[in-house]
């Protein structure tokens, strides 16, 4: 089972790794006993993503496709970032070995959970399918 | 600077003496044993000479060595050999929880043709309990099979005793000895040992040759059928360079066993005793006393093994783990199982294999290595999970 170049690049060097002491929404994927698990923290200004860190245990599938998946999320609206899928960070690494999305791409998970944190927050209820609850001006 | 190899336990690097003498027989000297003619008759001399070699490093008679194409063949053919051939005498077979695969899901399969299978458990250390195998032998019990070390965590079995145990019943006792020929003394005789499994890449030999140790007078039932070479144990025409390079890496691992096993000893305990005290959250695995000279094998909390391996081998180190996190769940190794390791304990297991090939200076660099790459994997894992296990 051979990792690609990519794959490799993001977990040798992980980008927007760390704890968000000051979030607007935090989330939770998986556990640590049999499985990986992720921890997403997001700040978000106008219904967009200004900053999104991430803490990781996992192998090198989680670490990567973490990294990735907070690289690709970064800017984008709350309601385009949720729609980034597991497939769609796999693509972006080139691939990841049979099994590998479903256990450890576990990113877009977490980062629905931190949104629906931070909508929870606001007061304005939780994402219903794959819709974001209209931002009230 | 060179990569180092530390997974020897894995497969080993060819000694180049062992190289230099199985040329000839894939060129000039290519004969088929079995042949008439002065070819064949070069290659069935050659042959014998391995057999005699082979069989002489264990206290064996050359007639005991049955070639085959390595170690998983020789527990295949110990077990399902030995079993179907005494199944007027019993249906019965003891064996431990942390066989090796070649042995366990061999296993597996005679249980399924109707043998009744005891896996006796090990201690926290990897050890089989001789009492534990007094406890379990039948009237019904026909073999017996327990590694002579685990391939894992290095635990090194009370083999004499069992064989001793085992000799005053009617039982045959079979041992897989693939991590420990040339690392340990072996004599079939003192330890009462009716069959021993032998791999060649696991002592600097080739890949693709092994042997199985059949004491006189012991009846298997083949597992291959054909033209009826190695007295029809084991039909297939001769891998005759594979032979030579495995009785050639029998040979030199024998007569420097003395000087290599002190060598990678001390580099062993280099590493263990640096290891140890050097990172938090760090324990050993498998026996402290009973080990392999080439083991060490330790478990890091909160560290992922295959995140581990791959960041050492980044940092140019090839090592192994026992988890292998394939599909959903992942998959715990069955020897840490056995041991009593919870599955989350698991996770981060990093085993570490030697070879004559290795120096301390490969260990230095290793201790100067290994607390950077587990503080970094460490640094990446969620505060709360941290907290919880408290890893540091």
């Amino acid at each position: 089972m051979a990792y690609g170049r990519k794959v490799m690049e993001h977990f040798a060097r992980p980008r927007n790794v760390g704890e968000m002491k000051d979030a607007d929404g935090v989330g939770r994927q998986g556990n640590t006993v049999d499985g990986d698990e992720v921890v997403v923290y997001i700040k978000v200004k106008d219904d967009s993503i200004t900053d999104i860190s991430f803490q990781v245990f996992g192998c090198a599938a989680a670490i990567a496709s973490s990294s990735m998946f907070t690289e690709m999320v970064k800017g984008k609206t709350l309601q385009e970032a949720i729609r980034i899928s597991k497939e769609d960070v796999s693509e972006a690494l080139q691939g990841l070995p049979p099994g590998k999305v479903e256990c450890s791409v576990i990113a877009p998970d977490a980062f629905r959970a931190a949104v629906n944190d931070y909508l929870g927050r606001k007061g304005r209820g939780f994402i219903s399918g794959d819709e974001v609850p209209p931002l009230r001006k | 600077m060179d990569s180092v190899y530390f997974d020897n336990s894995a497969t080993t690097r060819m000694d180049k003496r062992v190289i230099d003498c199985m040329l000839p027989f894939f060129d000039t000297k290519f004969g088929n044993a079995s042949s008439m003619h002065s070819f064949g008759r070069e290659a069935y001399d050659a042959l014998e000479e391995a057999r005699g070699k082979t069989a002489k490093a264990i206290g064996a008679l050359p007639r005991e060595i049955v070639f085959t194409s390595g170690g998983t063949e020789s527990d295949n053919l110990a077990l399902q050999g030995a079993a179907f051939a005494n199944r007027e005498r019993g249906n019965h077979i003891i064996t431990s929880a942390i066989e090796h695969h070649a042995v366990l899901h061999t296993c597996h399969f005679l249980e399924g043709q109707g043998f009744r299978v005891t896996y006796l458990p090990v201690d926290a250390g990897g050890l089989v309990d001789v009492e534990s195998v007094k406890k379990a032998l039948t009237k019904e019990t026909i073999l017996v099979s327990i590694m002579t070390a685990n391939n894992e965590v290095g635990t090194i079995q009370p083999i004499r005793e069992i064989g001793a145990l085992v000799a005053e019943t009617g039982a045959l006792f079979h041992t897989d000895a693939v991590q420990t020929v040339t690392k340990l003394p072996m004599d079939v005789e003192k330890n009462n040992v009716q069959l021993l499994a032998i791999s060649a890449h696991k002592f600097h030999g080739p890949k693709g040759v092994g042997a199985l140790y059949v004491r006189k007078g012991v009846k298997l039932r083949p597992v291959v059928y054909g033209g009826g070479q190695e007295k029809g144990l084991r039909s297939s025409t001769e891998n005759v360079p594979g032979i030579i390079g495995l009785a050639k890496a029998m040979e030199l691992g024998m007569e420097e066993m003395g000087e290599s096993v002190e060598r990678m000893t001390g580099i062993r305990e280099r590493i263990i005793d640096g290891t140890l005290s050097s990172i938090g959250g760090c324990h050993l695995n498998g026996h402290r006393e009973r080990r392999l000279c080439n083991n060490a094998h330790f478990r890091f909390d909160m560290v992922e093994g295959e995140a581990l391996v791959l960041s050492l081998d980044m940092k140019g180190f090839a090592t192994s783990t026992g988890s292998a996190c394939s599909t959903r769940s992942t998959e715990t190794s069955h020897v840490l199982k056995a041991l009593g390791v919870r599955p989350e304990d698991s996770r981060g297991s990093l085993r570490i294999s030697l070879s004559k090939f290795n120096s301390m200076e490969e260990a230095d660099r290793f201790l100067e290595v290994i607390p950077e790459v587990i503080g970094r994997l460490r640094s990446l894992v969620p505060s709360s999970a941290r907290a919880s296990k408290g890893g540091g």
